[in-house]
C-alpha cells in the first residue's frame, strides 16, 4: 500500500527514470543487434573465427556487472567518459553480444544443407542464399537471442545507476541507503514490468516478422 | 543434348576418384537414370553438370558449349534442380518457391502469376487452393509435385533430380512416377535422373546408366541392360528377378499372341465341333459378325449338340487391354487362376491372347522363335 502510495506521490519521477532506463537499454541493445547480427552472421563463414568469437564473448558474459562497470569507469574516463550513461551502455552492448552471436550463428548453421543445397542449385549467389534463405528461416531463433538480451539489459541496467546512469535503479539504490522499503518496491516492480513489457513487446513483433511457414 | 566426355572427379584429401573417366551422352528429350549403389558416385556426377561439384579433369557439354565457359550462377539458373527431401524453402509459400527461379531471372509480376498457376494445373493441384499455402501445409506427395513445378518453373531445357520422389511412400510414388511421365511426353526435357531404385531406374529411364565406385559399368535402355547385362556386377544389380522386372517395360501387346484361332456366333454347332477335335482343341473363343468376342465355348458344352456357337457362348470373365504392361496381366493370371487371357481393344473388338507360354517365351532371354504348344494350336486366325 505504501509502495502504491510511493509511486502516487512520485509517478512523474519514476516515469523520468523509466524513461532514462529504457533509453539506455534501447540504445545498447540497438547497437548490440546491428553488431552482433552481422558478426554472428560474418563467423559462419570462417571456423576459426567462430570459435574464438564465441569464446571471448562467453568470458565477457562471466564478468559480474558490477566488476564491468568498474572496469569501464578507468578506461572510458581516458575519453572523459568514467560515469554515467555512455559506460552503462558500453557494458550493455558487451553483455548483449554473447546472446545475440551465439544466436544468429546457431541459427544459420542449423539451416538445413538441403535446402541450401536447393538455393545454390537454382542458381542464388551466397549472399541470396543467406538474405532469401537462411536469415529468413533463422530470423525466429536471432529474435529468441535479442530477447534474452533484451530482458537482461534491463536486469543490468538497474546497476547501471551505481555508475551514474540513472534509470530505474536508482530507486533501488537509494531506498537501500535509506532503509526506504517502498521506494526500492517501486524501483523493483517498475523494472520487472519493464523487462515483462520488453519481452512481449519483441514476442510480438517476432510474430509478425518471421514466416507463417515456420511456426509449428 | 549433354556430353560427358572422361569426366572424372577426386575429392581434396583422397585418392580414389569418386567418378572416374566417363563417358557418355544424353540425348535431347531423353530422361538418363544414374543409378548405383550409395557411393558409387551417381549423385556426383550428376551434381558435377550444373557445377556444384567442381570437375577435376574431363569435360562437360550442354547443347555442345563447355559448362566451364558458363557463368556457374547462369548456367544453374538454366537448369532445374529438384532434390530429394524436396528442399523447399519452408518459410515461403507454394507460390514463392515456385516463382524463385521466375525472380531470380527478374521476370515480371503478371508473367509469373501465369505460370505459377500453369504449373501447379500441371502438377494437378488447384491454383487457389494451393497457391498461398506453406509446405508445412503440404503432404509428402504435394509437396514433392510442387517441388517438380518449382524445377520447371521457367521451362528449362535441361533438369536434373536426385532422387526426387525418394521420400515418398511406394504407393503415392507410382502415382507421381506415372504423372511425371505423362508431363515429360509433353514437355519433352533432357532429363538426368538420380535415384537407387532398380525399379525406378527401369520405367523412368530412357537410358540407364549404371555405376559402381566412379566407373560407367553399362550404359543403354532398360531394356539392354535387362536383357543383355554386361558383366556380373550388372546382372547382381539388376537382380536375379530381372526377367520378371521386363515385364514393367513390356505391354501385352508385345507378348499376346495376334489374331487367335476362333469362330463365329453364327456358325454352326457341329461344324465348329469337327474342326475342334481336329485342331485338338478344348474351347475356343466365339466372335461376333463384327469380331467383337462374345465368349467362348467348351467342346464338351457343345459336343452332340446342335445349333449355332452363339447358343453356347459363355462370356468371358476377364480380358485385358493390348496397351496394359505385361506385369498387370499376369497378376490377373494368377489372382483368377486362368491360363490364358484374352486381349481385346476398347471396342471389344478380338485382338489377340496372352497365355504363360507366350508370356515366358517374351519374357525369358532364350525362348523357341515359333512359340510354344499353345502358339500352334491357338494361331491361325478364324477357324471355319
Amino acid at each position: 500500500m505504501t509502495t502504491w502510495q510511493f509511486f502516487l506521490d512520485n509517478w512523474h519521477y519514476t516515469l523520468e527514470l523509466a524513461g532514462q532506463h529504457a533509453w539506455v537499454v534501447s540504445v545498447a541493445v540497438l547497437i548490440a543487434i546491428f553488431t552482433g547480427v552481422p558478426i554472428g552472421i560474418w563467423i559462419t563463414f570462417n571456423r576459426k573465427a567462430a570459435e574464438i568469437v564465441l569464446y571471448i564473448a562467453g568470458i565477457i558474459m562471466t564478468i559480474p556487472s558490477i566488476a564491468l562497470f568498474g572496469i569501464m569507469i578507468p578506461l572510458l574516463s581516458v575519453f572523459g567518459y568514467g560515469i554515467g550513461t555512455v559506460p552503462a551502455i558500453v557494458a550493455l552492448v558487451l553483455y548483449s553480444q554473447l546472446p545475440i552471436i551465439r544466436n544468429t550463428y546457431a541459427a544459420i548453421k542449423n539451416v538445413d544443407p538441403n535446402i541450401i543445397d536447393a538455393g545454390i542449385g537454382m542458381g542464388m549467389t551466397r549472399m541470396q542464399v543467406l538474405g532469401r534463405v537462411q536469415l529468413p528461416m533463422a530470423l525466429s531463433v536471432i529474435f529468441a537471442g535479442v530477447r534474452v538480451a533484451v530482458v537482461m539489459s534491463i536486469g543490468i541496467g538497474a546497476i547501471a545507476a551505481y555508475i551514474g546512469a540513472g534509470g530505474l535503479g536508482h530507486f533501488i539504490f537509494m531506498g537501500i541507503n535509506r532503509s526506504y522499503d517502498a521506494m526500492i518496491n517501486c524501483g523493483s516492480v517498475a523494472v520487472a514490468l519493464m523487462a515483462v513489457a520488453a519481452d512481449y513487446l519483441f514476442g510480438f513483433i517476432e510474430n509478425r516478422l518471421v514466416s507463417k511457414g515456420l511456426r509449428s | 543434348m549433354i556430353r560427358l566426355e572422361k569426366v572424372t572427379k577426386i575429392y581434396p584429401g583422397t585418392n580414389v576418384p569418386a567418378v572416374n573417366d566417363v563417358d557418355m551422352e544424353v540425348q535431347e528429350g531423353e530422361i538418363c537414370v544414374l543409378i548405383g549403389s550409395s557411393g558409387c558416385g551417381k549423385t556426383t556426377l550428376m551434381r558435377m553438370i550444373n557445377r556444384l561439384i567442381p570437375i577435376t579433369s574431363g569435360s562437360i557439354y550442354i547443347d555442345g558449349k563447355n559448362i566451364l565457359d558458363i557463368d556457374p550462377i547462369e548456367l544453374r539458373r538454366h537448369i532445374g534442380y529438384a532434390i530429394q527431401q524436396i528442399g523447399l524453402f519452408p518459410h515461403m509459400t507454394v507460390y514463392d518457391n515456385i516463382a524463385t527461379v521466375p525472380r531470380l531471372l527478374k521476370w515480371d509480376k503478371r508473367r509469373i502469376d501465369e505460370r505459377v498457376d500453369e504449373l501447379l494445373t500441371m502438377v494437378q493441384l488447384d491454383p487457389t487452393q494451393f497457391r498461398h499455402r506453406y509446405p508445412r501445409e503440404l503432404s509428402g506427395g504435394q509437396a514433392q509435385r510442387i517441388g517438380v513445378a518449382r524445377a520447371m518453373a521457367t521451362d528449362p531445357p535441361v533438369m536434373l533430380m536426385d532422387e526426387p520422389f525418394g521420400a515418398i511412400d511406394p504407393i503415392n510414388r507410382e502415382v507421381l512416377q506415372d504423372e511425371f511421365l505423362k508431363i515429360q511426353s509433353q514437355v519433352k526435357k533432357t532429363i538426368v535422373f538420380v535415384t537407387h531404385d532398380i525399379h525406378e531406374a527401369i520405367k523412368m529411364g530412357d537410358k540407364i546408366a549404371l555405376l559402381d565406385v566412379g566407373r560407367l559399368v553399362q550404359f543403354g535402355t532398360p531394356e539392354e541392360l535387362l536383357t543383355n547385362p554386361k558383366n556380373q556386377f550388372v546382372k547382381d544389380f539388376v537382380g536375379a528377378d530381372r526377367a520378371l522386372k521386363r515385364l514393367d517395360l513390356l505391354k501385352v501387346k508385345d507378348a499376346m499372341l495376334e489374331n487367335p484361332v476362333h469362330c463365329h456366333d453364327t456358325d454352326d454347332v457341329g461344324s465348329v465341333v469337327r474342326a475342334m477335335q481336329e485342331k485338338k482343341l478344348n474351347f475356343l473363343l466365339v466372335n461376333d459378325p463384327q469380331d467383337r468376342l462374345k465368349g467362348y465355348v467348351t467342346l464338351r458344352d457343345i459336343y452332340d449338340q446342335s445349333g449355332k456357337a452363339g447358343d453356347f457362348t459363355k462370356p468371358m470373365t476377364l480380358t485385358v487391354r493390348p496397351q496394359q504392361n505385361l506385369k498387370d496381366a499376369l497378376s490377373k493370371m494368377l489372382t483368377f487362376d486362368l491360363g490364358i487371357v484374352v486381349a481385346v481393344d476398347d471396342d471389344g473388338k478380338l485382338m489377340g491372347v496372352l497365355n504363360t507360354t507366350t508370356l515366358a517365351r517374351v519374357v525369358g532371354e532364350t525362348y523357341d522363335e515359333h512359340g510354344g504348344r499353345w502358339g500352334k494350336i491357338m494361331a491361325g486366325g478364324k477357324i471355319l
